[in-house]
């Protein structure tokens, strides 16, 4: 792997505003309005289960999933610029190019979930064990690789207009068809449908942290077989994209 | 024998676009070899096949029909190898990085790239090495392209319309610093729609018209063929063949009583019509125009499609 290339990916990441923002503060400014607006309530159910830390832990899932999906997106622009085609033309191989955008989407997910493990302690958030938080941000962290590859199929499919809504509307379906923004409700046919969905499995992942089961035979079958498929799709995206843009 | 004396071939290439409206043949059975060194102009007006060869020559686009080979290597071997430095239409310049970062992170890719500085200079741009690469004007933005076609230290250089975008002076400055890289001896292939670009700018000009090669040869003949001008007049009783004897002439036309002149010398042409024919009248002289011209250079090879 070329470290300097990888480098100034990096640097490109953190220098790129709009992107930040969308990528670290959003899912932080919703945990810091509504979590700490309801930082005493208990909820309702539970074993006394405050509504602060199942909100982190279910932000710190949503933001890693968001981080993934808009470090592929970064490839609409880079096409329109015409960087892509111009890399085509240079010995870079297109495996070590995937390996860049899976790393640099990791940084930005790494980065979204540390902060608001940071903004949680703050607030006094605190996670039973390290053992049971070391589950859950591991599980977290293997749970977004179907999203790291959904983002590269976007940033290779979609235009830089098309992006912005496409990536907060799919956004806001994954989180809802997980059931990542609440407790929901676990019955019926929404999580019947939910269970194939990646996203289900990382708040499932979330859920790891305030005291929930580590994933069964199903949540790796679902997240390994979603990578898997994406993941394939997403190189064929890679190789079939050499038009002008 | 060696591969590596053995310069850029292209044989038979074809290619054909589905369009709206059926099939669009881009590109119809193109053969060009260019030797090591050689700096060669593809001239020709929009929709000739100049973007869709260099495409194919670089391997983005996969031929219908048809071989490439770049030094004996298929073009993905060449890329891989380094050996291509190619500045592209427009774009291929990122934001968020300056024109030294640029240049350092592109060199990190090649086997055998110049040094950054020694980018710089070449490009001039030394003085914009901290910038922000979209900062910065056309020009000094066609600059910095330039600087990343180089940066590989290339066999070849490929060059897609380099100054479409330039004023008339920072045309000249860009081939003045093209040239300067030329000189090591490396091959240049341009694509341009300027005829005076490529007749001061290239060793050998290769017309492309309708997706074919309609002529290959020096620029001052080159030059001769499409740097002609027409006369149109009327005159009636008199035949074409006949015509073609006038001095200056080298194509005549008749259409009814009007007469088409293509001449290599119109001034000649023209005296040598009015002393003859005194009759000839609704005298017209226009340059051709290198659309026209390459009407009329493929109006010989006769409609393909």
């Amino acid at each position: 792997m070329n470290l300097v290339y990888l480098r100034f990916e990096l640097l490109r990441l953190f220098r790129n505003k709009r992107f930040v923002i969308f990528s670290l503060v959003l899912p932080l400014a919703l945990f810091e309005t509504i979590g700490h607006s309801n930082k005493a309530d208990v909820i309702p159910g539970t074993n006394g289960l405050k509504f602060i830390t199942f909100f982190m832990v279910s932000m710190a899932g949503y933001g890693a999933m968001i981080g993934a999906l808009a470090g592929g997106a970064r490839i609409a622009a880079e096409r329109s610029a015409g960087w892509s085609r111009l890399l085509r033309l240079t010995p870079l191989k297109p495996r070590n190019y995937l390996i860049g955008k899976v790393l640099t989407a990791y940084v930005m997910s790494c980065c979204s979930v540390a902060l608001l493990f940071i903004a949680g302690s703050i607030e006094g958030v605190r996670i039973d064990g390290f053992g049971r938080w070391a589950e859950m941000t591991g599980l977290i962290l293997l749970g977004i690789l179907p999203f790291i590859a959904l983002g590269i199929i976007m940033g290779h499919k979609l235009t830089v207009d098309t992006m912005s809504p496409a990536l907060g509307i799919g956004a806001a379906i994954f989180a809802v068809l997980g059931g990542m923004w609440g407790p929901g409700t676990s019955s019926g046919t929404m999580r019947d449908i939910g269970e194939w969905v990646p996203s289900y499995w990382i708040a499932q992942a979330s859920h790891v942290g305030v005291g929930g089961d580590v994933w069964g035979s199903k949540g790796w079958l679902v997240v390994l077989g979603w990578s898997l498929l994406l993941g394939a799709l997403a190189a064929q995206a890679f190789r079939r994209d050499t038009q002008r843009v | 024998m060696t591969t590596m004396s053995a310069g850029i071939e292209l044989i038979s290439l074809a290619k054909t676009f589905n369009g709206p409206n059926g099939p669009v043949h881009a590109v119809r059975g193109v053969d060009i070899t260019i030797a090591p060194g050689e700096t060669v102009a593809l001239l020709g007006p929009n929709g000739a096949g100049k973007s869709t060869t260099i495409d194919m020559l670089l391997g983005l686009l996969h031929p219908d029909a048809g071989t490439v080979s770049l030094f004996g290597m298929t073009p993905a071997e060449a890329v891989a190898a380094g050996a291509i430095g190619v500045m592209l239409q427009s774009g291929a310049v990122l934001r968020d990085l300056s024109v030294r970062e640029l240049l350092t992170m592109m060199a990190s890719l090649y086997p055998k790239p110049l040094d950054v500085g020694e980018a710089l200079e070449l490009a001039g741009i030394t003085d914009i090495a901290k910038q922000r690469s979209d900062k910065l004007s056309g020009g000094q933005t066609q600059r910095v392209r330039f600087a990343l076609a180089m940066i590989s230290n290339p066999d070849l250089l490929v060059l897609d319309e380099p100054t479409v975008a330039l004023d008339v002076e920072a045309r000249r400055d860009f081939w003045a610093t093209m040239r300067g890289f030329s000189e090591r001896g490396k091959t240049v292939i341009f694509a341009t729609h300027y005829l005076e670009e490529a007749d001061s700018y290239s060793d050998r000009i290769i017309l492309l018209a309708r997706g074919e090669v309609v002529a290959d040869g020096p620029p001052t003949e080159i030059k001769a063929r499409v740097g002609s001008r027409t006369i149109r007049a009327t005159l009636a009783g008199v035949g074409a063949d006949v015509l073609e004897q006038l001095p200056g002439v080298s194509r005549a036309e008749r259409r009814g009583e009007a007469i088409t002149l293509i001449c290599s010398d119109s001034d000649a042409a023209l005296r040598a019509l009015l002393t003859t024919y005194e009759d000839a009248r609704d005298l017209n002289v226009s340059g051709a125009g290198l659309e026209q011209a390459f009407l009329e250079l493929t109006a010989d090879a006769g409609d393909l499609s």
